[in-house]
């Protein structure tokens, strides 16, 4: 690896301890009622509301359609994470140190393996909330489920939900694409640096 | 009397009668009111807001309303002094304690004079102040939760009239007594008036909320009090009442009041005072008041004082003074700079101003007239800057632009006239429909008024609206100010008596506003934080109903186990931690009243069965889509019966 491949990929890793301070992704919640917004953010350990009360409020709401509550202690993902996230930091420093080209090509499929599965057990979850709802629930609309998208905008009863990725998340997404570039120029320098010996 | 004088009381009802007569029928052919181009300066499109608030004495309705600017809507009551069943004020065991008075329990008064607390002069936004008249005492609303805080009591004091004026840092509100009385009270004849009745005026400590109280009082012969204004920049220290009566006439007062020329404006020194206090000169006397105040779990408790500190002006030289003032002057008002005090006589010719400079100088050449009780009487001629001729019939109030210009009812001839302070010449007048009292500039007494809109609290509507029967609601005028020449914009119907109001931009109170109470910090002694802790405990005949509201239910729903004649507390948490949404609590046959409760809150109803059945109870707040569902049962037994307590939620 050269130098300069070097340095950018410690950024790359060191910049995920960011994902430890800012959220990762944001839902907001569009009806007339809130006009002054309503939401939360899945942080690396937590979910949180976008207000200090707009979990708890959020929940409350979802109990009309029977949607379960959203508990962050019982989503065993969220304890996960921190591991996960802090391995990828110390990897990546590591290939960084060592200058291994095999190790900065492991850190970043790693890494796109892991934003994979991560994006789609948010679709799961998602599709677990908006599907499975209490029989018993005040409101029902035949054929709805209020599956959040995993990134856009939909409109679910009165409310137009919103997905998308918050600070930490496009940290991680500027990580990720910082850590496949390298390993394309690397792979390319290897590439032709073994022509070269060959011619 | 001699007959002379009856000619001239007798000529001088004839042209007040005659005038408000003319004041009438013009306004009828004139058919005066908004132009378009008025009205699309008070349309506040939907969903934006007003650029003012006004804050309007609810006068006979004891309550205060709060109204935007220039849209002239209503958008609050706040309960101050009357119960109020709209949301339980006065009726909840947290709120009761706010209506006690040394008269016992005193569920409504004659609210007149709201006055925002100041910083350097200018209206800070913090609290709003108003007196109760009838039942001397006066009342701090919190303006980040628009909701009476605190209420003290005036002792020695009757008509409690001129009130609450401020200083302008919010260090003393007065209570001028408008009618003199025995002090202390005694059971005399009413006859020995002169001389015997006494007025007094009373500085209230008002910069530190749960804490308002009597700091002082000064006893002073036994006029009629009226109005009052703090001086305010270089006048800052005194404080300006009006006076009437200074005949100490008892009976018959629209005669016998009027004979004097001149009444008084009494100026106050009351740094002296606290310099008089300090050195020993006040004195000590019995005095039975209440404070009633919100402690930290929001219930009012009530505070009994017993003694307050009276300073008298004959022990205190320099205390007080007396500018005559031409015929029963009724406002005092002082304008931006602090140097003019423009005084109202409601049956003079001439609006009388005094200076503030010139009042110093006639004090230290001693221009004295006489000395009454040990005040000195100043000269007429020593302390005047100037007299505002043809300024109207019946000037009552004065208001003020900032840019130069004072702005004065005329309650007989019905109109507003603008005037130059310095040159005090007339410079423009309107008519206003109908008998002006107070008029309102946002800011207008104080240091920096928002001279851009005037509002007129007219006392009499008639054909302004949709008639509704002999009474009609009084009404306020929006008036523009902000060119040469004013200009009616806007008629809007108000809340009891307007008698007064206040007005402050809307950015000093939008950013304090309280959107709901942390439950958390909840400290109710019987507040629920979860429907978890919810549950009914039974102490003797008293049964504590420990309940909590949330979208959609009450938990607990289902109650038995009451007997008939039990006192069943319903101690209601609501446990939404939302903006705006409230929930209500109702039961049959509550003699008190409902209760609303805010999110975060707790508000308990006293409930006593009568009769033995199953009784509904529901939420009166529309609160959700399945707001008519927020219901439950309470079971009640005969007394003796022995059906077990219990309770529950969604079995
Ligand atoms: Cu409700």
């Amino acid at each position: 690896m050269t130098t300069r491949s070097r340095i950018l990929l410690a950024v790359a890793a060191l910049s995920l301890v960011l994902m430890y301070v800012f959220p990762i992704w944001t839902i907001s919640l569009d009806a007339p009622q809130y006009p002054e917004g309503i939401g939360m953010y899945i942080e690396i350990n937590t979910i949180t509301g976008h207000k200090p009360n707009d979990l708890n409020n959020i929940n409350g709401l979802n109990h009309y359609i029977g949607m379960k509550r959203i508990v962050p202690e019982s989503i065993p993902e969220l304890k996960l994470m921190p591991w996960l996230i802090g391995g990828l930091v110390v990897f990546g420093l590591a290939a960084a140190l060592s200058g291994k080209r095999w190790m900065l090509y492991t850190w970043t499929v790693a890494f796109l393996v892991l934003a994979i599965a991560g994006l789609v057990d948010f679709y799961l979850w998602g599709y677990d909330y908006g599907h499975n709802l209490d029989p018993t629930a005040a409101i029902k609309v035949p054929g709805m489920a209020y599956q959040p998208p995993v990134i856009g905008t939909k409109k679910l009863l009165n409310f137009t939900a919103h997905s998308w990725p918050a600070l930490g998340g496009w940290i991680a997404f500027l990580s990720l694409g910082l850590g496949v570039i390298l390993s394309y120029a690397e792979w390319r320098r290897a590439k032709r640096s073994n022509h070269t010996v060959a011619a | 009397m001699n007959p002379t004088r009856m000619k001239q009381i007798g000529f001088g009802l004839a042209t007040v009668v005659l005038i408000a007569a003319i004041g009438a029928s013009c306004a009828g052919s004139q058919q005066a009111g908004s132009t378009d181009d008025a009205a699309s300066k008070v349309y506040v499109p939907p969903g934006q807001h007003d650029e003012f608030y006004a804050f309007m004495s609810g006068g006979f309705s004891g309550n205060l309303t709060v109204h935007g600017l220039p849209s002239g809507r209503l958008l609050k009551t706040v309960p101050v002094f009357s119960q109020f069943p709209e949301n339980g004020y006065g009726y909840t065991e947290e709120t009761r304690a706010m209506l006690m008075t040394s008269h016992g329990f005193i569920p409504w008064d004659d609210a007149h004079h709201p006055e925002l607390s100041q910083t350097d002069g200018v209206p800070d936004g913090r609290w709003i102040f108003i007196n109760g008249n009838n039942t001397p005492r006066v009342a701090r609303i919190d303006l980040s939760t628009f909701e009476t805080e605190e209420i003290v009591e005036i002792p020695n004091s009757a008509g409690n009239h001129g009130s609450p004026f401020i200083t302008q840092n919010t260090e003393y509100l007065v209570a001028s007594t408008r009618f003199s009385v025995p002090v202390p009270q005694r059971d005399m004849s009413i006859d020995e008036y002169k001389g015997n009745f006494k007025g007094m005026l009373t500085f209230i400590k008002a910069d530190t909320p749960g804490e308002m109280d009597i700091a002082f009082q000064i006893l002073v012969p036994g006029y009629n009090y009226d109005l009052a204004h703090a001086g305010k920049g270089p006048s800052h220290g005194w404080m300006f009442f009006t006076s009437y009566n200074t005949e100490e006439a008892h009976t018959l007062l629209e005669v016998n009041a009027s004979q004097n020329d001149k009444d008084f404006v009494a100026a106050v020194n009351w740094k002296r005072a606290e310099q008089c206090i300090a050195d020993g000169k006040a004195r000590q006397m019995e005095a039975e008041y209440y404070h009633n105040h919100l402690n930290e779990a929001r219930i009012a408790v009530s505070e009994v004082k017993r003694s307050v500190t009276v300073l008298e002006p004959a022990d205190c030289e320099g205390l007080v003074y007396f500018l005559p003032t031409p015929k029963s002057p009724h406002g005092v008002d002082v304008d931006p700079s602090g140097e003019y005090i423009v005084a109202g006589g409601k049956l003079a010719t001439v609006i009388p101003v005094h200076s503030f400079s010139k009042m110093l100088q006639a004090i230290e050449d001693e221009k004295f007239e006489k000395v009454v009780d040990g005040i000195p009487v100043l000269q007429y001629d020593a302390v005047i800057a100037g007299e505002v001729e043809n300024a109207g019939l019946g000037p009552l109030h004065t208001e003020f632009d900032g840019k130069g210009y004072a702005y004065t009812t005329a309650f007989i001839s019905s109109e507003i006239v603008k005037w130059e302070l310095g040159t005090w010449q007339v410079v423009d007048r309107i008519p206003v429909y109908y008998s002006v009292g107070h008029l309102m500039i946002p800011g207008g007494d104080s240091r920096k008024p928002w001279g851009k809109y005037l509002v007129a609290l007219n006392k009499i509507t008639k054909d302004r609206y949709l008639p509704t029967g002999p009474e009609l609601a009084h009404a306020a005028q929006l008036i523009d100010i902000s060119g040469d020449k004013m200009k009616l914009l806007l008629d809007f119907p108000t809340m009891g008596e307007p008698h007064y109001a206040q007005g402050i931009h809307a950015d000093l109170i939008k950013p304090r506003q309280v959107q709901f109470y942390q439950l958390q910090d909840n400290k109710h002694p019987y507040a629920v934080k979860s429907e978890a802790e919810t549950r009914v405990e039974r102490d003797g005949n008293t049964v504590h109903v420990y309940m909590s509201t949330i979208r959609t239910h009450f938990s607990p729903d289902n109650i038995e186990g009451i007997q008939v004649g039990d006192e069943v507390y319903f101690h209601v948490t609501n446990l939404e931690q939302d903006w705006d949404v409230p929930h209500g609590f109702a039961v049959i046959g509550a003699n008190n009243a409902e209760l609303l409760i805010m999110p975060g809150e707790t508000r308990t109803l006293k409930w006593v069965p009568r009769r033995a059945g199953v009784f509904p109870f529901y939420c009166t707040d529309f609160c959700s889509a399945l707001h008519q569902e927020m219901q439950g049962y309470i079971r009640v037994s005969p007394r003796g019966a022995n059906v077990p307590l219990a309770y529950s939620t969604g079995q």
